[in-house]
């Protein structure tokens, strides 16, 4: 094989070939193209002309340019031209191949499979074994080394790990024998690389294979000033650059979204970025996780966990409209308590249940509405949580004094009590330890925890069961009650420092932590941690797509604690008693290293560039090259032109298939130079038939009649035609027509909405009533079912229809049946005094439904007789022009809208001429 | 000897086109208006034509007494003047007119739907009309009409026609129709010939559009209908301006020729409705010199 750059020759020796090509010039210069004989009359007048020109007409240098250009690229093609022709790798003995494997590697993965493909084919040529080892994902026991072919059959099972390699060079030390290692590296510098080099150059060569690349990471997103501060990392090189992170999470409907996204923006030659994204609380504590747009790594997702929640609490009191002084206010120090950690909502509350906050806390408010109370209710048992304060206002109140009142915890005693007072006896409370299962255990008892009223629990077998936190004489301080999925707690005390100290103490505010009031600080320190376990519910994988994770074992809060993922700590969200922890690849003050290689390893690009054979390439270049040829030759011979042009002419539409719009034209235009009825195409021939017939007998008399002037009546294939032309349509249903496709369908109802007008026919009032099941009615409802139709109503006696044009009462067809439907009135239409009509709607009906077979009386034949008969007589004729009647004020309507129903204002009009 | 059937059957074919032929004929000859028609002055006849004053030189009996009885002065009813004229056609059937582009009829074809047309006309306005030559010597009646089309569908097989002046009638008006691209000695003799005896009448020259337009390039070799000539050129875009040339020059020959014998000449293209050139040609015959 010979090269010349990145292209090389399998049969170079044919190239000499291309020597020829300036003979073949002055050959087909001197050649010149064939005479057309064409026979013309006019020759006797060309005779004894001579050419100007007495050398024969040569062919132009771009046509045999084109030749030779032709020839060049045959004889090229012959000589098997190759692009990146592959130089073989040599080498012996055994080769490992190591993968870093990692989530920086994961969007290259399948290229660095394909390399590594491309390797394993070279090994076998050399017949080596090779071991194929990712290293975040190390084997157990020996190297695996094996037939490339079986690596190359195992391949697909490969994946890379959501984590970096823990103590690789560990493995390698124990391993023993002599090999030549293939690295291919993520371009990630991660602990024990140097180490794990250092091992590789004990046992052979080392090549590494890596492209220059930069990494991204997303840091865990923080909760600050009201928003959310989102900072991403790179390996410290390049270019401005600007990403954009989404927030992902699950919308009222519970389908996973992008709830919000922002734009991040790192600065050149900056290695960190920061930005913020303002959220509504709502949409916030939906977040699941962030993740940088288009970049599929661990890396570049980060999820969320209760950090990042903030509950919303709705805060009432007693509304009253005296100033009071601020600090006596019962929601002080809940104000100051939760708003470091929730988020609170103000408000009525009929305006705060629409909201549905998870915490409502009622300080000192003893009544409340009936209506107020049902939903409070109803929103406890969909697990809100009530926490309720007492106060003079509830210890004066006779709530929960006779029965349990359904948002008291308890009953309660009349009045309270109050010790330690300058007019009561004995000292102010302080308050007993907390027992083990209330949740407030294990919270330190400050002693400066004083109370000197509170309100009394009334004793009764279910108060123990209910206390969760006591004074040191046993009387309930803090009572909880479950009611449905949430809970109604009740402080014994004000929410003020009137009646203790309690609100003064951090007591309070871990109390209202403990109950999910406000929300914790973000991550458990290790010694919560210790001795815990955690259930893994989602697992990220390398690529940034999370998994269920259910069936994998739990983890220990330790090694939670050290927040550093590996093949023991999956990256994901994990779940404990009452919270959510997540797990990051990337952790608040991860950096992105680049790897660094000392100078005596050979790098090399990752790309392997592919053997691209361009015999084909290029043969078909030649042919086209021939063809053009051809056409060009035609043009210069003349024969493109003259009387074998249409030849050409062919060729070239063929070429460029014009479609042709002249049937649609024609259709159009017979539909719109007049007023067109139109009856839609069944398929059914004598169906058909009589309806095209029945619209032309409808024209004639409205022609006859009126001073509508139709033309005749267009058949319109629904699937195919264009509605609007048409006012008005006639639809026969037969049992066996196919529905509509879906386009005629959106066509359909584009028509009725613009103002047309359907008229459904099921032309079985002779044998069924309107809707029985009949084939025709069942049909007609499926047709219908995709239509926009309005609600219906027989014709009431006073419809516009009953008197467009002539006074009708029915409206037979070839039946006389009066199941006639029209669109329903408005529900407010009232007759008004003195009126012959209410005032109806203000609309067209956009389709009258009825069964009897109006077109059969309508149909005239071509010399206008009747076609077929209708009833008996003189009595089946009147029929007919009744029928006719109809069919007129039917047209009438259509064509005039409202303007008959408008007439019943004439009196006012002239009333208010008059004055 | 040509067996009878054969005969039979070549005969068929050959009257084939007739009917068409004269339908044709019949159909363009229905749009020109009669109206137009009538000799339009007084002479010998007997429709009436106009009331005019008696001059002095009106012989007494000529004086319309019932019209003179109305007013003072002396009427004179003029007849209108019917005399019957004998026109002569030529058609060119050699085998140039056989030529066409396109989807166009062949100047043959219109040639002699032309001709039909005209003697159609006439015949309906009294002339008698026939054919140059010996064949047809011209005759009134619907008879005549279809032996016309009989010798019209007839073909020639030399490459270019010449008119023939036998049978012309002194001061008779003739008709001659061909594409005037062969030979022009021909021509101007008949028409010297035909100018002698008194003969006036109109040449209607009929030209494909290519023949006009000459939109040929390359290396070409052209042949005459027949293939009895032959040119053959390497640049055939070249020739075209000086084609044009002669064929100008071959018209203006024509024009001066007609100019000088008291003919009309004018130019027709298969590309352009018959009717055109049809109405010419009425007008053209009905012209006074």
């Amino acid at each position: 094989m010979m090269a010349l750059g990145p292209i090389g020759f399998t049969a170079p020796w044919l190239l000499v070939a291309l020597a020829a090509l300036p003979v073949l010039w002055v050959l087909l210069r001197a050649v010149p193209p064939a005479p057309i004989r064409r026979k013309f009359p006019g020759v006797a007048l060309l005779l004894g002309l001579t050419d100007k020109d007495s050398q024969s007409d040569r062919t132009p240098w771009w046509l045999l340019l084109l030749r030779l250009l032709a020839m060049a690229a045959l004889i090229i093609g012959f000589a098997g031209p190759v692009l990146n022709p592959q130089a073989a790798r040599d080498g012996h003995g055994d080769l490992l191949i190591a993968v870093d494997g990692t989530w920086a590697g994961a969007a290259r993965w399948s290229q660095q499979m394909t390399r590594v493909d491309t390797l394993l084919s070279e090994a076998a040529v050399a017949d080596r074994r090779v071991a194929v080892v990712v290293l975040s994902d190390l084997p157990t026991g020996d190297l695996p080394f094996a037939a490339p072919n079986d690596w190359q059959n195992r391949l697909p099972n490969l994946a890379p790990r959501p984590w970096q390699p823990t103590a690789p060079a560990d493995y390698f030390a124990d391993q023993s024998g002599a090999f030549e290692t293939y690295w291919l590296s993520d371009g990630i510098d991660y602990a024990g690389r140097d180490a794990l080099l250092a091992q590789f150059e004990t046992r052979g060569a080392v090549t590494v294979f890596q492209t220059p690349q930069q990494t991204f990471g997303l840091r865990p997103a923080k909760f600050e000033d009201g928003q959310v501060i989102l900072s991403a990392t790179r390996t410290p090189s390049g270019t401005a650059f600007e990403a954009q992170i989404t927030a992902t999470g699950r919308d009222p409907a519970g389908v996973e979204r992008a709830l919000a996204a922002v734009p991040i923006s790192f600065a050149a030659g900056a290695a960190e970025a920061q930005t913020a994204m303002v959220l509504p609380p709502e949409l916030r504590n939906r977040i699941t996780r962030f993740s940088i747009d288009g970049l599929r790594s661990a890396g570049a997702v980060s999820l969320t966990d209760d950090a990042l929640k903030r509950r919303e609490v709705a805060l009432i009191a007693q509304g009253d409209a005296r100033e009071g002084l601020e600090l006596l206010s019962p929601l002080y120090y809940l104000q100051e308590a939760l708003e470091p950690t929730a988020d609170l909502i103000d408000g009525t509350l009929a305006d705060i249940l629409l909201a549905n906050p998870d915490v409502i806390i009622l300080a000192d408010v003893a009544t409340l509405s009936a209506p107020e109370t049902e939903s409070l209710q109803e929103w406890v048992t969909n697990g809100g949580m009530l926490l309720r304060f007492a106060g003079p206002r509830l210890a004066a109140s006779d709530l929960g004094r006779i029965t349990q009142d359904p948002l008291l915890p308890v009953r309660l005693r009349s009045g309270g009590r109050t010790v330690g007072g300058a007019m009561s006896w004995g000292a102010p409370k302080s308050l007993a330890p907390f027992d083990a299962d209330s949740p407030f255990f294990g919270l330190p008892v400050p002693d400066d925890v004083t109370v000197t009223s509170q309100v009394m629990a009334q004793p009764d077998p279910t108060l123990a069961a209910r206390v969760i936190a006591q004074l040191a004489d046993g009387t309930p301080l803090v009572t909880r009650n479950r009611m449905g999925d949430g809970q109604i707690v009740l402080f014994h005390v004000t929410a003020n420092a009137q009646w203790s100290t309690l609100p003064l103490s951090g007591l309070f505010v871990q109390m209202l932590e403990r109950l999910a009031v406000s929300t914790r600080p973000a991550m458990p320190d290790a010694a919560e941690l210790t001795g815990t376990t955690w259930l893994p519910h989602q697992v990220l994988d390398a690529y940034g797509q999370l998994d269920d994770a259910r069936t994998l074992p739990g983890v220990a809060g330790e090694l939670i604690a050290t927040a550093s993922p590996g093949p023991e700590l999956q990256p994901g969200l994990y779940a404990g008693a009452d919270r959510q922890l997540a797990v990051n690849v990337i952790s608040a003050d991860s950096v992105l290293a680049p790897a660094s290689w000392p100078a005596r390893i050979a790098v090399e690009g990752m790309t392997a560039l592919r053997e691209t054979a361009l015999k084909g390439w290029l043969l078909a270049a030649a042919t086209l090259l021939l063809m053009i040829d051809v056409i060009a030759s035609l043009a210069v011979g003349g024969r493109l032109r003259g009387p074998r042009a249409d030849v050409a002419a062919l060729l070239a539409l063929m070429l460029l298939a014009a479609p042709d719009a002249q049937a649609d034209d024609a259709f159009a235009l017979r539909a719109t130079s007049d007023v067109v009825l139109g009856h839609v195409i069944t398929g059914n021939a004598s169906v058909d038939e009589t309806a095209s017939a029945g619209l032309l007998g409808l024209s004639q008399a409205l022609y006859r009649r009126t001073s509508i002037e139709p033309s005749a009546p267009l058949a319109v294939n629904l699937e195919t035609d264009e509605l609007a032309f048409f006012p008005f349509l006639y639809w026969p249903i037969t049992a066996d027509q196919p529905l509509p496709s879906q386009a005629a369908y959106a066509k359909l109802n584009r028509y009725l909405r613009s103002g047309g007008m359907i008229m459904f026919d099921t032309r079985d009032a002779d044998t069924a009533r309107f809707g029985s099941g009949s084939p025709e009615g069942r049909k007609l409802q499926a047709i219908a079912r995709s239509l926009d139709i309005p609600a219906l109503e027989p014709v009431p006696s006073d419809h516009v229809l009953t008197r467009t044009f002539y006074l009708l009462q029915d409206f037979p067809g070839r039946y006389a049946s009066r199941d006639v439907w029209v669109e329903a009135a408005p529900i407010g239409a009232v007759q008004a005094e003195g009126m012959p009509f209410r005032n109806l709607n203000d609309g067209v009906t956009p389709v009258i439904i009825g069964g009897n077979n109006w077109a059969a009386a309508w149909a005239v034949t071509a010399n206008g007789a009747p076609m077929l008969p209708v009833g008996r007589g003189q009595s089946g004729e009147r029929q007919r022009e009744i029928a006719f009647r109809f069919g007129i004020n039917v047209i009438m309507h259509v064509l005039t809208g409202n303007y008959k129903s408008d007439q019943v204002h004439v009196p006012d009009l002239l009333d208010r001429l008059g004055q | 000897m040509t067996a009878p059937l054969s005969l039979r059957a070549e005969a068929h074919s050959l009257s084939a086109p007739l009917p068409a032929l004269l339908a044709e004929a019949e159909h363009l000859a229905t749009t020109v208006l009669l109206g137009d028609h009538g000799r339009r002055r007084a002479g010998t006849g007997d429709t009436f034509w106009q009331y005019r004053p008696a001059q002095p030189t009106d012989a007494a009996r000529s004086i319309d007494w019932r019209r003179s009885a109305r007013s003072d002065a002396n009427f004179v009813q003029d007849k209108e003047w019917q005399i019957a004229q004998s026109i002569l056609l030529w058609v060119d059937q050699a085998a140039s007119m056989q030529f066409q582009s396109g989807d166009l009829p062949s100047k043959g074809a219109r040639a002699r739907v032309l001709g039909l047309a005209t003697a159609i006309l006439l015949n309906r306005g009294g002339e008698r009309v026939g054919l140059t030559g010996l064949r047809l010597p011209p005759r009134r009646g619907d008879a005549q009409i279809t032996q016309m089309a009989h010798i019209l569908s007839e073909q020639a097989d030399v490459d270019y026609g010449a008119p023939e002046v036998q049978g012309m009638l002194p001061h008779s008006r003739a008709l001659f129709i061909s594409d005037f691209l062969g030979d022009i000695a021909p021509v101007e003799d008949a028409l010297l010939r035909a100018a002698d005896r008194g003969v006036r009448g109109a040449l209607l020259q009929i030209l494909d559009p290519q023949e006009e337009e000459f939109p040929f390039d390359g290396r070409t070799v052209f042949t005459s209908m027949t293939g009895a000539l032959e040119h053959e050129t390497m640049k055939a875009g070249d020739l075209k301006a000086r084609y044009l040339d002669r064929l100008a020059a071959r018209k203006d020959r024509l024009m001066q020729l007609a100019r000088t014998t008291g003919w009309q000449f004018s130019t027709h293209h298969t590309g352009k409705p018959a009717i055109a050139a049809l109405l010419w040609l009425y007008s053209a015959l009905e012209r006074r010199t």
